[in-house]
């Protein structure tokens, strides 16, 4: 190392390029295959809701996975399934990102009575548990689009990120660099948005894949309560077609099994992404 | 002291947050719930005109008044303890339904999360203190069980422990044919048998969150200042990882208790409707499959205000374990 090299222009916060470790390579290894299959695997197979003879069969030749108790293919039901899933989870990520960046970074930014505010009904927010709430909106509206349960869910799902990037904001806010940025005569927006916001991205991307997780969970215990989107397919709705199908008692775990594995395959996997995010902003914690 | 007024004032605030969400949510949707509801209480008996008038009072009303007047109704009510008939239970209240099933969940949901919030904390802290060793790379796994939905842990764990070896019953918060309810020995045993499926469900997916937390915040401590004082002063290792170092680490997780508590109660409805437990999830579900609205928004005033009275419990407990936000 040159010791030459002045202080002054090493960042507050360098954005390096994530290095691409044994989690982050797995997570998104994991997220990109069930991503991918989502993505094509509708085109691949059979109409989901096609009825067929061979009900209940387990796993063979003609069907991968086997078959519900209508005869209907596992598999086909999981593609479909996955891009519902994957579609409610992105709606809600983008609602939640933008929800919770205005009432936390903008909040936080602009101090004083708008940001008690906002941080009041923040805390409000994450008090009130989050799925009761859905649950009786849902249950008032016989018609329920996917927009709508996604609207509902980052409604009741934004407070906790927002919280965290106030924090973040609050210490920002009072750094050298933005106090030095506004004694320049750089414009709020310009600070905010230049100086202050791409020290966020790591965080905000950590806040968005929680947003996803907890989107497609919720969405899924919706479902199996039978309280999701009307008509639509997501791995909810295959977990209560199979616990209303009794799947559990007539031992088809092929039926039940797969939607909760790919839930959970692509929850990890997000999981494993959001560590590496954390090690990036955190390094005390790589080990 | 101010700081304690400050906290007591943020949940009066919460709390009529939640009360008026509770008004408006039925006045806001579509359709008419009151309607409903009363066809379907009809079928079941005559309606008095006072169960038709706390209807009207907690769920809005066709008349025409003002809905400033109706949220004098409605607050008088819930003052007075009327939240009106059950549908789905009739002719019992809703106030007496809800007071049947909530100690069932609050005995499952909070031994559940007591239990794994010690055993998290536990293990965190040991994997902290080690950090490198077997028991951190043991992590990402507890971590994935996190994203495991709790219904579907909880059906995989019925299918094995239930169905292919049935060590456990399927469904049920005792055995209702051979114990009747009461302080018995029976009973109580009975409970516990029928409470470990659903237990250990809430606790497998929620020990990753507080295992992980608490192992972070280790590391974190652990490279503070006074922790190389602690060494230099030659205290033993035990003193140092307890008294020292998980004393500061477990700051963090006891205010973050809000967040991960909202997340416990969503998941045991969703859980309590795959055993069948006799808890206020099964209930809220019940009441939301025969359009028993009075009971269903019965159900989520009770649950947020004791949600919210568990937070102002561990806020409390906050300030007496981390002075510095006692000022």
């Amino acid at each position: 190392m040159i010791a030459t090299t002045p202080d002054a222009v090493v960042p507050a916060v360098r954005l390096r390029r994530p290095r691409l470790t044994g989690k982050l390579g797995t997570g998104l290894v994991l997220a990109g295959i069930v991503a991918l299959f989502g993505l094509v695997g509708p085109w691949l197979v059979d109409d989901p809701a096609r009825v067929s003879e061979a009900g209940l069969t387990g796993p063979g030749r003609d069907h991968l996975l086997g078959t519900t108790q209508t005869g209907q293919d596992v598999l086909a039901q999981l593609a479909y399934a996955t891009r519902g899933s994957l579609t409610v989870g992105v709606i809600v990520g983008v609602l939640t990102l933008l929800l919770s960046a205005f009432s936390g970074v903008a909040g936080a930014y602009a101090g004083g009575w708008v940001d008690e505010l906002f941080s009041l009904v923040t805390n409000i927010m994450l008090v009130i548990p989050g799925l009761p709430l859905v649950i009786v909106i849902s249950s008032y509206v016989a018609d329920r689009s996917l927009w709508l349960v996604a609207l509902v869910l980052s409604l009741t799902g934004w407070a906790g990120s927002a919280r965290v990037l106030r924090g973040s904001t609050l210490s920002l806010r009072n750094r050298d660099y933005v106090l030095a940025a506004r004694v320049a005569g750089e414009k709020r927006w310009r600070v905010l948005t230049v100086e202050i916001l791409p020290n966020l991205v790591p965080l905000l991307a950590a806040q968005v894949v929680f947003a996803v997780i907890f989107a497609i969970l919720g969405e899924a215990g919706l479902s199996y309560l039978g309280l999701g989107a009307t008509g639509s397919f997501t791995w909810g709705t295959m977990l209560y077609f199979a616990q209303n199908g009794l799947a559990l008692r007539l031992g088809a775990w092929w039926w039940f099994v797969p939607p909760g594995l790919l839930l959970a395959l692509f929850g990890a996997a997000l999981s494993l992404i959001n560590f590496s995010i954390d090690e990036i902003i955190n390094p005390r914690l790589r080990s | 002291m101010r700081q304690l007024l400050r906290k007591l004032g943020f949940y009066l605030v919460a709390g009529w947050a939640a009360i008026t969400v509770n008004f408006v949510v039925p006045r806001l949707m579509p359709g008419d719930p009151v309607d409903i509801l009363l066809a379907r209480l009809g079928q079941r008996g005559p309606v008095t005109p006072e169960a038709r008038a706390s209807v009207e009072a907690l769920l809005g009303t066709g008349s025409g008044r003002s809905l400033l007047s109706q949220y004098g109704d409605y607050l008088h009510s819930l003052a007075t303890g009327d939240l009106g008939v059950s549908v789905a239970y009739f002719p019992g209240s809703v106030g007496s339904v809800i007071g049947q099933s909530l100690p069932w969940t609050i005995g499952l949901i909070g031994l559940a999360t007591v239990l794994s919030f010690v055993l998290g904390i536990g293990l965190g802290t040991l994997a902290g203190w080690w950090r490198g060793s077997w028991l951190d790379h043991l992590i990402p796994a507890t971590t994935m069980f996190q994203s495991v939905p709790y219904f579907w842990l909880a059906l995989i764990l019925l299918f094995v422990f239930g169905s292919v070896w049935p060590v456990f019953p399927l469904n049920g918060g005792y055995d209702v044919y051979t114990v009747t309810p009461g302080w018995t020995p029976d009973f109580v045993a009975s409970v516990l048998r029928y409470g470990t499926l659903p237990a250990l469900t809430i606790i497998i997916s929620s020990v990753g969150g507080w295992l992980l937390g608490m192992r972070n915040m280790m590391v974190a401590v652990l490279a503070d200042d006074y922790m190389l004082t602690a060494e230099a002063k030659g205290l033993r290792t035990g003193r140092m990882m307890r008294t020292y170092a998980a004393r500061n680490a477990i700051l963090p997780s006891v205010s973050g208790f809000a967040i991960s508590l909202g997340f416990v109660v969503a998941g045991s409805i969703v859980t309590e409707a795959v055993f069948s437990y006799p808890g206020i999830g099964s209930v809220l579900l019940d009441s939301v499959n025969s359009n028993d609205y009075a009971l269903m928004q019965g159900i989520f005033l009770v649950i947020t205000l004791a949600v919210l009275g568990a937070n102002l419990l561990v806020d409390l407990l906050h300030s007496v374990i981390d002075p510095r936000t006692r000022a």
